[in-house]
């Protein structure tokens, strides 16, 4: 044995005694991080684990349907594709981001944005980045399928609205929800998806919503799918009826044309909403899928308000539509004498002011001695500021809050708007002042601080013809709680104020123009100022401060089966002349189709309106021009212009 | 009876053995559950071919008596250092990495620092038993040091941060065993902690790491902020881990491993595939064996006949003890992603070939025993 080193032969026992203990210590440590990671934290690895093999792809359900009382299609979806981003390699996303903005034509930026903006998410769920992929996104994306891996279709059902904005603001329309919404909804909703903003749309979102489906494949570490799970289908939502009639429908969008206003129609036996139309109108299926920042400003800044449902949510002062409020009271309390004659010189002075009626504006005579059939009639001023002023506030205040002035109908839409009924009481709590007797004179008239809906109105000249019965009104066809209201009439108050009524159309009073042949066409015209008429002449006629041109009409005189109440914003004409033809138009067609319908000659066209199978193309629904008004084309909602005379 | 130096089979290490057989048999089961199906398939067989060219191998060296061994180390040195060199000058680069180098007839490319492992070990031996005193001076203590030091570096250099660091326990166990004074080992726990924090302080660690030891070092201590780089390997390791379970998920039923969430799970990550299928118990009884292993190699230090024998035993030992502790926190994420393999259960060739060399001379310490 040849060794040239030194060595021995003694061994540190004990030193290699400690490294048996490091040993043994370092094992032990070993596996108490192995019981860490799997016996205490196994269940949340176990799902970590889970995550991660199983992608998870959302089958969006499709919304609910809405059918016209008829069973036509008035809402209803077409498919689409979603381009989604899948983020759970974020350095892989990153690689592929310059292909991607590229490919399917996304600034950067916007790219950037979506994905910052939706940092907090976990990371396995994918984002949805260009919403509606044309035949070229989807192209791209299936030829790229391999060396872009993050990019994933999803077969979504857009909102499909009848064009030109039609019936837009009782449909309403959908949007991403909101976080507000996500927050409210338990978990049901989640960023991306699509709900109901508003209109039909949101108050019957739960309905119309069904419950998304989940598609779960099992992908590999590069993201490839190597095999599926069971998948979980989408319910979809349920369909909803509604009470409006298309015919009817149709007829007050085109009657109505491009005038800015509002038509609503109601059966009053029932509280049914057989038409409703606001111009102007946004077209929703603009919406449908994703709405810019600017288009949205510029909707919401449009000084005509296109967002608004006029019907719901415009609250102007009723004008003489009014004066029925104020003769049913009169004919109902005998406050005041119910042969009080009033003598009308165009002018009158109360209170120390000197207040006109409508004839002196217009350049017509005077009315002369009028009582109070005449003066609904005849619709004078004169003889309702004396009654105002004999009758008081409180008493008026009193049947038209009663008759639901100044308080929500209770429709089932959201957002609606009350109104006011100025009072005494109201005068004392918001200006905390008394009430002057001159302002009395002005509410008598339906001027002043009263306000009302077209759709108040349609319940209160509808309500008081059937004899004191307001049903609310109801846009869904098989409502199960429709309250009635009742506001006890006098028989023989509802005999007169029908008489009146009827006499407005058919006994040459301010709707005489509209009387229609075999039926009991009655009703009420009203103009309302937007400011003062000598204001008005200061600032120069300026068309926005032009008169709201009211008509509310119904038929038959008693128990009417329908009730139109039209608003035409600012055509400086009369109630009766630009208001009355929409209304009678809408109760001709209704009475049309009656008697059809009770001639067996009516039947419905389905077929025209099922956009169901998503090939009826657009053009095959567009309404008829057929009363159209001239304007501009119905696409834009562009400021009306006045039809002149 | 044998004839070359009066040992008989009797006196090989047959618990030994059979402790490692036990281990290679967890690993090509594990290396099979991780590559079948896969464009892998059939690494199995490669290891076992590895494991077979060990077992000759460590055969051979059991047979050359380690004196003569040690009267070679100052030669087998320097061809170290030489191959090291020759490495960076003309060696293949893989994996970003120069480590390798083709021998002619074997058709594999070897890792060099792998064979300069040994020889490091070898070197030290022969350093420690020279020094002979139970109080290691300081001037030896630095000398060891630089003996170490020069082989580091140039490791470093290719850049293999875990082999280079592999040698740092080699001369902490040496110097330990060779009577290391408290004071020395103060001043160098100190200096060695003050390293460490440096290159975890980026200023510092800018200047004296590459750049993907940074990465891995930042993605260790923050995970969360690399999502597919080495804190993504770290964390699907763990995730596999985890959901093992206690009884794990069965063989062949990881889906981290089964669908490549695991990475490298045939090679460095094996444990965690074996963890993710076999459980909290199959981890017991491979961390079971190699407490064993090592336990078993102690004692057979124990029981050299000189210290020469002693230290090679106990540098062998430290080399695969660190390698075990490395690796094996790599997987539960205690430790950054070191690319250290887990030794006799990673696929590896040169790796394998290592252990076994290593093995022999602990066979050739053991043969020896009894001989004067």
């Amino acid at each position: 044995m040849s060794y040239f080193f030194r060595n021995d032969n003694r061994l540190p026992q004990a030193r290699l005694a400690v490294a048996s203990y490091v040993i043994v210590g370092m094992v032990g440590v070993l596996l108490l991080g192995f019981w860490k990671l799997q016996v205490i934290d196994s269940d949340k690895y176990s799902q970590w684990a889970e995550r991660n093999r199983v992608r998870s792809i959302p089958i969006i359900a499709p919304r609910g349907r809405m059918l016209d009382r008829d069973g036509r299609v008035l809402v209803d979806n077409r498919p689409s594709f979603s381009v989604l981003l899948l983020r759970d390699d974020p350095a892989l996303v990153e690689k592929n981001l310059p292909a991607i903005s590229d490919g399917l034509n996304i600034p950067m930026e916007d790219l950037r944005d979506q994905l910052s903006s939706t940092r907090a998410l976990p990371k396995f769920q994918p984002i949805v980045i260009k919403p509606e992929a044309t035949q070229a996104d989807i192209d791209y994306i299936e030829s790229h399928r391999a060396d872009i891996p993050v990019l994933e279709m999803l077969s979504v059902s857009r909102r499909r609205y009848l064009p030109g904005g039609f019936m837009s603001h009782a449909s309403g329309y959908v949007g991403e929800v909101s976080e507000q919404q996500i927050e409210a909804s338990n978990g049901k909703l989640r960023p991306g998806d699509f709900g109901g903003k508003t209109g039909l749309e949101r108050q019957y979102n739960d309905i119309l919503m069904g419950t998304d489906g989940m598609r779960r494949v099992i992908v590999n570490s590069v993201g490839k799918e190597v095999d599926r799970l069971p998948s979980q289908e989408a319910v979809p939502g349920k369909e909803i009826r509604l009470t409006i009639d298309y015919d009817l429908q149709q007829v007050a969008e085109q009657s109505l044309g491009a005038r800015e206003g509002a038509v609503v129609a109601l059966d009053p036996r029932t509280g049914e909403v057989l038409a409703m139309v606001s111009r102007p109108a946004p077209d929703p299926n603009d919406f449908a899928v994703r709405v810019s920042k600017e288009e949205w400003k510029r909707l919401n800044d449009d000084e005509q308000k296109p967002l608004l449902n006029r019907v719901i949510q415009a609250q102007l002062a009723p004008g003489s539509v009014f004066k029925i409020v104020m003769a049913t009271a009169m004919y109902e309390t005998h406050a005041v004498p119910e042969n009080m004659t009033v003598f009308c010189p165009g002018y009158g002075t109360f209170y120390g002011r000197q207040f006109k009626c409508w004839v002196y504006w217009s350049h017509k005579p005077a009315h002369a001695t009028v009582d109070v059939h005449r003066a609904v009639n005849q619709s004078c001023d004169i003889f309702f500021y004396t009654l105002g002023m004999k009758m008081g506030i409180d008493i008026i205040a009193k049947y038209a809050s009663g008759m639901g002035l100044g308080h929500k109908t209770g429709i089932d839409l959201p957002s609606e708007e009350a109104g006011l009924m100025p009072s005494e009481e109201w005068v004392q709590r918001v200006f905390h002042r008394r009430w002057y007797p001159g302002e009395t004179v002005s509410v008598a008239v339906g001027q002043g601080a009263v306000t009302t809906t077209p759709l108040q109105l349609a319940r209160l000249i509808g309500g008081i013809a059937s004899g004191g019965k307001f049903m609310q009104p109801h846009m869904l066809k098989d409502a199960q709680s429709v309250s009635e209201e009742t506001f006890p009439l006098k028989e023989s108050t509802v005999e007169k104020i029908t008489d009146d009524m009827y006499g407005v159309v058919n006994a040459g009073g301010t709707g005489a123009g509209l009387k229609l042949q075999g039926i009991e066409f009655s009703g009420k015209s009203g103009t309302a100022q937007v400011i003062g008429y000598a204001a008005r002449d200061r600032v120069a006629k300026q068309k926005k401060f032009l008169d709201n041109a009211w008509f509310v009409g119904y038929a038959p005189k008693r128990d009417p089966e329908i009730v139109v109440s039209v608003l035409v914003q600012e055509s400086g004409k009369h109630g009766g002349e630009a208001s009355g033809p929409v209304v009678r138009d809408i109760i001709k067609a209704y009475y049309d189709k009656k008697a059809k319908k009770t001639q067996g000659q009516y039947t419905v066209e389905y077929k025209r309106y099922d956009l169901g199978n998503g090939s009826a193309p657009a053009a095959a629904i567009q309404p008829q021009p057929v009363l159209k008004p001239e304007g501009p084309p119905e696409t834009a909602p562009v400021r009306a212009s006045v039809p002149q005379h | 009876m044998n004839e070359t130096s009066g040992t008989t089979t009797r006196d090989y290490d047959w618990w030994l053995l059979a402790i490692l057989a036990a281990i290679c048999t967890l690993g090509v089961i594990e290396i099979y559950s991780a590559t079948h199906g896969s464009s892998l398939s059939g690494m199995h067989m490669k290891q076992l071919r590895w494991l077979g060219i060990g077992l000759v191998v460590m055969f051979i060296v059991s047979r050359i008596d380690y004196h003569l061994i040690l009267d070679q180390a100052p030669i087998l040195y320097l061809v170290g250092m030489a191959a090291l060199i020759a490495v960076l000058a003309v060696g293949h680069t893989r994996f970003g990495a120069k480590r390798w180098i083709s021998v002619p007839g074997l058709g594999e490319l070897l890792q060099v620092s792998e064979l300069v492992k040994l020889i490091i070990i070898i070197a030290l031996a022969r350093f420690f038993a020279e020094v002979n005193s139970d109080q290691l001076a300081l001037r030896d203590l630095i000398k060891a040091g630089l003996l170490v030091g020069l082989p580091l570096v140039l490791i470093l250099k290719q850049p293999d941060l875990g082999t280079a660091l592999v040698l740092v326990p080699l001369v902490v166990v040496g110097a330990f065993l060779a009577g290391l004074q408290w004071q020395h080992a103060a001043v160098f726990s100190l200096a060695g902690i003050l390293l460490v924090g440096a290159v975890f302080y980026p200023p510092v660690s800018r200047r004296i790491l590459k750049p993907y030891q940074r990465e891995r070092i930042t993605s260790f201590l923050h995970p969360e902020e690399d999502a597919k780089g080495s804190g993504y390997q770290l964390l699907q390791s763990k995730i596999a881990v985890g959901s093992g379970g206690f009884w794990g998920k069965g063989f062949g039923n990881g889906t981290q491993n089964q669908l490549g969430y695991i990475p490298v799970r045939y090679s460095d990550f094996i444990m965690s595939a074996w963890a993710e299928e076999q459980g909290f118990k199959g981890v017991l009884f491979a961390l079971g064996l190699y407490m064993a292993l090592l336990l078993r190699l102690v004692q057979n230090a124990q029981r050299a006949k000189d210290r020469a024998g002693m230290f090679l035993v106990m540098g062998v030992a430290a080399a695969l003890g660190f390698h075990v502790l490395v690796n094996v926190a790599m997987v539960i994420g205690a430790m950054p992603v070191t690319g250290i393999p887990l030794p006799l259960m990673s696929y590896g060739g040169s790796a394998t070939l290592f252990v076994f060399l290593a093995i022999g001379l602990v066979m050739n310490v053991r043969l020896r025993r009894f001989v004067n």
